[in-house]
């Protein structure tokens, strides 16, 4: 396994991946949308990541080849933003608001009961590949905090809620 | 007379108006004069002359910022109109409402923007995490273009206007101006220097104006019945209504659409139905996490810019964010610090550097182990990260909870020290 730093440049020395048809087409779509091809780079990362749930060296690589960018400069991109996964995750992604409306309503408690429920902490992945954990600043919900999203959906009054019932819906959903 | 301009079509119990719906009630009136023959010149002056501020935090007048944009035939041709809708300010709810609640809404107060200063394109910078928001508009968008108000010759008027929806890769600091712009247009969201401004110099090197998506949500009325009315619908020394929220321990928190100029203690007694029971107000931030905690003394000042300003505090984004008797300051400030320290840019050694250090100040407090030199480091930083010290406005925001925490309860954290735990955990 390479060290931290090895794995920040990796983009620069792996093969890049192919694109796929449906990806190119969408990158096409965003070139209309802005006036370069930087612009569009950030589209293409959030482009791949819809497809494959995440942004691999390859992909990155291949992203910068096609539109013909700095690998270095689009990993800066890809590493600030945090919507932006530069690692493997599950199949939902729970971004979990720790914000201050949500602490003061006890977000660290209900935190608590859905590491346990899921048997992970933030920034890791359940076991089998379902869930991945992630802090995010507010979500904008705040009279009806705690708040999380489970993939694309808004989840709230944590502390009421049947929270064992919320994530099985989406271990039956992905089956 | 309407007397709640922003939110009058709202009713989150069923789906938001659609085109006709909401031109059925004076919807795109705007739209119409400037196909009557309304020059751009003539909606900025309408826009002055109402004294509509923004709405995003900084409350800098809307009108005035929109002069700054060249004009005339020596202007450059391309210019860009951006809404900011990437509310993350913590403890502020109030754009989602907006969007999710009366999509056409804000599309109509954009085309009205871009008409002002001439802008042929328009981008809506969207929080990623709001999905929803963004279901609801690209359907409003595709509306408003299929009945031509978007596109070339909108209205036989010559003007041509895209509307491109945009969603964010995430990241605080992209609500701040310049640094959305270079999230926009694809590069790590810094913030830039100013001057050059962005209605000379913004998007692409372009002309541009950034406004929050409340602040667009004011022009349509404006346009529609006026400066007159517009003005009248204040209590107090600034014009029209705004949204405010209240969040925390209150018996029924939410967000509702008020004149300016209303008494605080109305919005947190009557509105938000006071304190749960067995709670007392502490104190509150009253708009947002960036701002400076008021008191219970402060109640019955009104919420008004320069009130807010004379309590030592900003109106910003008129969302209260409620600290109760039984819940810790100092773990509240605490996670405001984390907050800020993971959301700086990194751009600035002041804000880097000095928001992790004060971070780990306030783990220490919650862990037991704060000290007075710790408390004295902790003031150092209020000043060291404040106003004029760092490159954008980020950690002088974070300054503000924490410059007015450690003196309104320069107790608590003395007992976090003498007591080394925190008195609230049982």
């Amino acid at each position: 396994m390479n060290t931290e730093e090895n794995q920040l440049i990796a983009s620069t020395t792996v093969a890049a991946d192919y694109l796929r048809e449906t990806e190119i087409a969408e990158i096409e779509h965003e070139r209309t949308l802005y006036p370069d091809a930087r612009a569009v780079g950030l589209e293409a990362l959030k482009i791949v990541q819809k497809h494959r749930g995440w942004v691999s060296d390859e992909s990155l690589r291949a992203v910068a080849e096609y539109l013909r960018l700095p690998i270095a400069e689009l990993e800066g991109v890809a590493t600030f933003f945090n919507l932006i996964y530069r690692r493997p995750v599950g199949r939902n992604v729970i971004l979990y608001c720790n914000s201050v409306s949500c602490w003061i309503m006890g977000c660290e408690q209900v935190k608590d009961k859905i590491a346990g429920e899921l048997g992970i902490d933030f920034g890791e992945t359940t076991t089998d590949g379902n869930f991945t954990l992630i802090p995010v600043p507010c979500l904008g919900d705040c009279d009806r905090a705690p708040v999380m999203m489970v993939g694309p959906d808004q989840h709230r009054n944590l502390d009421r809620a049947d929270l064992g019932a919320i994530f099985a819906q989406y271990r039956k959903g992905k089956e | 007379m309407v007397s709640n301009p922003l939110t009058r079509n709202i009713d989150l119990s069923r789906p938001p108006f659609d085109l006709a719906a909401y031109e059925a009630v004076d919807g795109y009136r705007g739209l119409r004069e400037i196909a009557r023959g309304l020059e751009p010149s003539d909606v900025l002056d309408k826009v002055k002359d109402s004294g509509l501020k923004g709405r995003g935090g900084a409350g800098f007048p809307t009108g005035l910022k929109w002069s700054f944009v060249p004009m005339g035939d020596d202007a450059p041709k391309q210019k860009y109109f951006v809404v900011n809708a990437d509310e993350m300010e913590p403890g502020t709810f109030k754009d989602r409402l907006l969007m999710e609640g009366d999509p056409h809404l804000l599309i109509d107060g954009m085309i009205i923007a871009s008409y002002a200063i001439q802008a042929n394109t328009a981008y809506i910078f969207l929080r990623g995490e709001y999905t929803e928001s963004e279901r609801i508009l690209r359907k409003a968008l595709a509306e408003a273009r299929e009945r031509g108000y978007l596109g070339n010759n909108i209205l036989d008027t010559g003007f041509d206007l895209e509307i491109i929806l945009h969603t964010s890769a995430g990241r605080y600091i992209c609500g701040e101006e310049t640094a959305l712009l270079n999230a926009l247009e694809g590069k790590r969201a810094n913030p830039r220097a100013k001057p050059p401004f962005p209605q000379v110099s913004g998007l692409w090197g372009k002309p541009t104006i950034v406004n929050n998506v409340e602040t667009v949500c004011n022009l349509p009325g404006i346009m529609a019945w006026g400066i007159d009315w517009y003005r009248g619908l204040t209590k107090g020394n600034d014009h029209g209504t705004k949204l405010f929220g209240v969040s925390g321990k209150v018996r029924s928190p939410g967000c509702w659409e008020l004149p300016l100029g209303t008494p605080i203690r109305e919005l947190m007694e009557v509105y938000a139905g006071g304190m749960r029971d067995g709670l007392e107000l502490k104190g509150f931030l009253p708009g947002g996490g960036s701002t400076d905690f008021m008191l219970p003394e402060h109640l019955d000042l009104n919420l008004d810019y320069d009130d807010i300003a004379g309590a030592g505090s900003r109106l910003a984004t008129g969302t209260m964010i409620v600290l109760d008797s039984q819940t810790c300051p100092v773990g509240m400030i605490g996670n405001l610090m984390t907050f800020f320290s993971h959301e700086s840019c990194g751009y600035c050694t002041p804000c880097r550097d000095g928001l992790p250090w004060v971070n780990e100040i306030f783990r220490a407090f919650e862990a037991g182990k704060g000290s007075h030199r710790d408390l004295a480091i902790l003031e150092e930083h209020v000043d060291y990260l404040g106003p004029g010290k760092t490159f954008c406005a980020l950690a002088p925001g974070a300054t503000a909870p924490l410059g007015s925490g450690l003196r309104y309860f320069r107790e608590d954290f003395e007992r976090h020290i003498s007591e080394q735990r925190c008195p609230y955990k049982q």
